[in-house]
């Protein structure tokens, strides 16, 4: 019992002091983020790696995200006569929820991924050891750039989501289950506020930072080896996801 | 001048240093030999504090840098080139990049003087012609020899080499220790080498330290430590199984 009670409060304890590894971590990229020289050159590197480089995968998403939202939510809203609120229900659904939470699951997938098996394999080669070796804080060089630009990039990311989704469910609603299209944008235009945007614009910023934070972490603190790597690669992908939800509900709560 | 004194390093339970105690001589190349996995590379990497002990100072020029603010210790670590065992060159970045990147990180020197300056550098240890290459292009002496060049370009005064002829034929393992010893002639840096390519690395080497069990068993200049009667020492020269060192 005592040997049960001792091993549930040792690994509590790890727990807690991983977690507080993870936030010195973050504070210190971002507090090394505002410490001059400026990294323009990394940010606007990683701007591409992050943004352009994922934005064909969340245009296609989001073009089917919205083409499936026409087609449910269409069915949906005939049982009440309701077909001409389409526009509504899927400008409101994509802007305040889909729109940051898939574009970031994108995001993770294409990008999160890639960062946490790059800097994991720098690692393992001793590439971050090289650059603390040449007085250079690796913190400031590999991870403080990649943060800013998923913090110019998610929110980019995510509006280009919520326009091809709309489009996509303008195509079905409109081109092919017959929705009248000025119904369509008056429903938009009548119910969507500034609080729906605003949103999900701060949720999408908080999503880029957590992927940036997470899969950044694991990497930077892979075991040095290829399954180290490999491991640090699918843990980054899945506590982004476990994040990405936790938060959304968080913030959902106290925004609505 | 670099002295360690009374060095602990333990990981995940396992003690490696068990007070280990040294000092390594300015301007002179000191050797640290011994047996595979007996903390030579961790004992290195307690020199520029990339490695932080558990118990124990590493003082340099008089400072102990076990216990100095990152400011403090990144200016320390200016002294230093770190030579890693597989090079560790940014895979990003072409031969010339890697060698030019401490110039532009941490200095203000203009795009032509560091073009001469690493072109230099980058004839120095041969690689004239590969200054456009990535390191995947690379064989394992190029990237040695590319990452001595980087090693060299803040012209330390302190030059750190973890293993630079593992993994390499004799004929390149001998190149590479002559490459060491020209560069430390030209320029006189201190230079601590991690090697058990004996006795090759005896040539060029003035003190050899045996790291055995934890601890610094012999330091002496080559020829000494040749004719030591110590039974670590003979027993690593000869490469005995049975002995006072502990094989793994």
């Amino acid at each position: 019992m005592v040997s049960f009670l001792g091993r549930t409060g040792r690994f509590a304890l790890d727990q807690i002091a991983g977690m507080g590894r993870m936030f010195s971590f973050l504070m210190s990229a971002i507090f090394l983020a505002f410490r001059p020289p400026a990294k323009i050159h990394l940010i606007i590197y990683h701007i591409k790696t992050i943004g352009v480089d994922s934005l064909s995968v969340v245009a296609l998403s989001g073009f089917f995200t919205g083409m499936v939202m026409g087609f449910q939510g269409y069915y949906s809203l005939r049982k009440f006569n309701a077909e001409s609120w389409l526009g509504s229900v899927t400008a409101l659904g994509l802007l305040r929820e889909l729109g940051p939470v898939l574009s970031a699951f994108m995001v993770t997938g294409r990008t999160g991924s890639a960062m946490a098996a790059e800097l994991g394999t720098m690692r393992a080669t001793e590439q971050i050891d090289a650059l603390d070796s040449m007085a250079i804080n690796p913190i400031k060089y590999l991870v403080s750039p990649r943060i800013i630009a998923s913090l110019l990039a998610m929110p980019l990311l995510t509006a280009i989501f919520d326009v091809i989704g709309i489009f996509g469910s303008y195509l079905v609603g409109v081109s092919l289950l017959g929705v009248s299209s000025g119904s369509f944008f008056a429903g938009m235009e009548n119910s969507l506020v500034f609080h729906d945007v605003y949103s999900g614009f701060l949720k999408s910023l908080s999503f880029g930072l957590i992927i940036t934070w997470i899969c950044c972490y694991k990497g930077f603190h892979a075991p040095p080896m290829a399954t180290g790597v490999s491991q640090a690669t699918t843990e980054s992908v899945v506590l982004s996801f476990v994040f990405i939800l936790v938060w959304d509900y968080f913030l959902t709560s106290i925004m609505l | 001048m670099i002295h360690v004194a009374n060095l602990h390093k333990s990981f995940r339970g396992q003690q490696v240093l068990k007070g280990v105690n040294l000092e390594f001589a300015s301007g002179k190349i000191t050797t640290i030999v011994g047996t595979s996995g007996c903390g030579k590379t961790v004992l290195l990497k307690h020199l520029n504090a990339l490695y932080l002990p558990d118990g124990g100072e590493v003082f340099v020029d008089g400072v102990d840098i076990t216990k100095l603010p990152q400011d403090e210790l990144y200016r320390i670590r200016s002294k230093f080139g770190v030579l890693f065992q597989g090079a560790a060159l940014l895979d990003s970045l072409t031969v010339f990049d890697n060698v030019a990147f401490p110039l532009r990180e941490k200095t203000k020197t203009s795009e032509a003087d560091i073009r001469a300056k690493v072109g230099e550098r980058l004839e120095q240890v041969g690689l004239g012609a590969m200054g456009g290459k990535l390191p995947a292009e690379l064989s394992g002496g190029m990237k040695k020899r590319a990452g001595l060049a980087r090693a060299l370009i803040m012209d330390p005064e302190i030059v750190l080499f973890d293993e630079p002829t593992t993994g390499l034929d004799p004929i390149l393992a001998t190149s590479i220790h002559q490459l060491i010893a020209r560069t430390q002639q030209v320029f006189g840096f201190t230079g601590v080498v991690v090697s058990h390519t004996i006795p090759q690395v005896f040539e060029i080497s003035d003190y050899i330290a045996m790291l055995a069990n934890g601890v610094i068993e012999e330091v002496s200049p080559p020829e000494v430590f040749c004719s030591s009667h110590n039974p670590a020492v003979q027993q690593f020269i000869h490469g005995k199984t049975e002995g006072p060192i502990h094989v793994l």
